[in-house]
């Protein structure tokens, strides 16, 4: 088993395999903690459709990089439904509801009108749970990972108490002039930048998952927003890199072997919580 | 020159007035005791104040050098704050998130205010515990902290005491008087009139009629009576 897996180990695409998987990982689970809090578990889920739909369009209007199609159009949706939040006619998890199955059913229509792609099934499978391999990732693809990575780490960590603050108390932290309005944006914003990035890791389906298993896990264990935040970083990685070498020596789908992985610790901090 | 001067003002939304034609000002020193009918607006009247929600009309002027991001703010507990992971110290600190700034990280300075905030409520034993696993009394006490790291000078408490059970809300009220006396005004919203009437010294009651005046003028008026008299008719 150890040689084999030295042997996938050398192949560049595993490593860089690897490397996406931990470091989108570690991103996914750091705002886990505040969406769960802030009654948004769903909107990973509803932007993640968003982002299905959108590269839907990029492949119909034949765009090499699907980034750029989908990353804005991603962006946009995240702003609307977090700006739906309150005193709208519309509350908050049914228009996340309405986007999220809006957009799949648009992004499925669109992509069995208009595909040229003679396995219209694959495509759709694995745009919805995630790639069967890496095979597809370049180096441009590894880099472009590395840089939106240590941007929304940096920005995470500059803002940490400001992101506390909104999530615990917005009315609070309205009251005394923080600007809360501004700092939703931010989480916004992210939430749609990590959404994107996972989505070739995990597909579409199975994002919400990453962003809200390691955060759920970790309250159970832990009593303090620090603690918290870190337990679920730490714990998103270890699931992730398991997860990634269990489906190389097993040959099981990447995306669902990490969820699952994700799944199995959540039960042993629920225990260990209870104990 | 009075802390906080309200000229006629109109509350409400988008979709309609709540309340209307309230004019009253606050000294510093003054407990002011907001009383009202449910729906009355008294909750809006707070977040006016807190600049929340705009006022659809009149004018809220500061005085004594007071700005309205200096108002220390006790809120009603929220669903999101029940399971919350956090420990009292982290949210006690974020009551000096304003002072704080764009800085990434809280100062020796601000942990000492937390810390002492955290002394005068008597909570430093728990400075590591899950505010969650706290009792009603003791989870008020943390917000109150905090509050009182966002302030020197006044308090707004929307209904301190909801929730808590008799000797909490007592042990409450005793708090507040405390503050009150070393020099810190007090709003406060209340349902339970008596008690609140028994500290405040002055009263506004909202409502289809609008009342602003001293606690005695209150209790005098034809519309304070009425009020009493409903609230012992309770017992």
């Amino acid at each position: 088993m150890i040689q084999k897996l030295s042997l996938y180990l050398s192949y560049p695409f595993v490593r860089y395999a690897l490397i996406v998987g931990v470091l989108i990982a570690l991103c996914s689970s750091l705002l886990g903690v505040t969406l769960v809090l802030k009654r948004f578990s769903f909107i990973g889920d509803g932007l993640s459709h968003v982002a299905f739909g959108a590269m839907a369009i990029a492949s119909v209007l034949k765009v090499t990089n699907t980034t750029v199609v989908i990353l804005p159009v991603t962006m946009i949706c995240a702003v609307l439904l977090l700006r739906t939040g309150q005193n709208t006619k519309i509350k908050g998890d049914a228009a996340i509801a309405m986007i999220s199955v809006g957009a799949l059913a648009f992004g499925y229509l669109l992509m069995h009108l208009f595909s040229t792609s003679s396995n219209l099934a694959g495509d759709v499978c694995s745009t919805l749970f995630g790639s069967t391999s890496f095979v597809t990732l370049t180096k441009k693809d590894v880099w472009l990972c590395v840089i939106l990575s240590v941007i929304i780490l940096a920005v995470f960590v500059f803002f940490y108490h400001k992101i506390f603050d909104v999530t615990f108390d917005e009315n609070f932290a309205r009251a005394v002039g923080t600007r809360a309005d501004t700092y939703n944006l931010l989480i916004a914003v992210i939430i749609a930048l990590i959404i994107v990035l996972a989505l070739n890791l995990v597909g579409s389906l199975l994002i919400s998952a990453l962003v809200i298993f390691p955060a759920l896990s970790a309250m159970r264990v832990f009593k303090s927003f620090r603690a918290v935040t870190i337990c679920s970083a730490v714990l998103s990685v270890v699931c992730a890199l398991t997860g990634i070498l269990i489906s190389i020596i097993a040959g099981t789908p990447v995306g669902a072997t990490i969820v699952a992985v994700d799944v199995a610790a959540f039960g042993i901090f629920c225990l260990i919580g209870r104990g | 020159m009075a802390q906080i001067t309200c000229k006629d003002l109109t509350l409400g939304y988008e979709t309609g007035v709540v309340a209307e034609h309230i004019s009253f000002s606050v000294e510093e020193g003054d407990y002011l005791c907001i009383v009202g009918e449910n729906g009355s607006g008294k909750s809006t009247l707070m977040k006016t104040l807190l600049g929340l929600t705009p006022p659809l009309g009149g004018k809220i002027e500061t005085g004594d050098g007071l700005r309205l991001t200096e108002i220390g703010y006790l809120p009603q507990q929220t669903v999101v704050q029940r399971d919350f992971p956090a420990s009292v110290r982290e949210i006690v600190q974020s009551g000096c998130q304003a002072r704080k700034g764009l800085r990434p990280f809280y100062n020796k300075e601000e942990k000492r205010i937390a810390e002492e905030a955290m002394d005068r409520m008597g909570i430093r034993q728990f400075e590591n515990h899950c505010y969650r696993e706290l009792s009603g009394g003791q989870q008020q006490r943390v917000l109150l902290a905090r509050a009182l790291c966002a302030t020197r000078k006044i308090l707004l408490l929307d209904e301190p005491v909801s929730g808590l059970d008799p000797i909490a809300s007592a042990d409450m009220y005793q708090l507040i008087r405390e503050l009150n006396r070393e020099g810190i005004t007090i709003i406060m919203i209340s349902h339970d009139l008596g008690a609140a009437v028994q500290d405040a010294n002055r009263v506004l009651h909202i409502g289809k009629n609008v009342f602003f005046g001293t606690r005695d003028e209150y209790l005098a008026s034809s519309i304070g009576r009425y009020y009493m008299m409903a609230e012992e008719e309770k017992f």
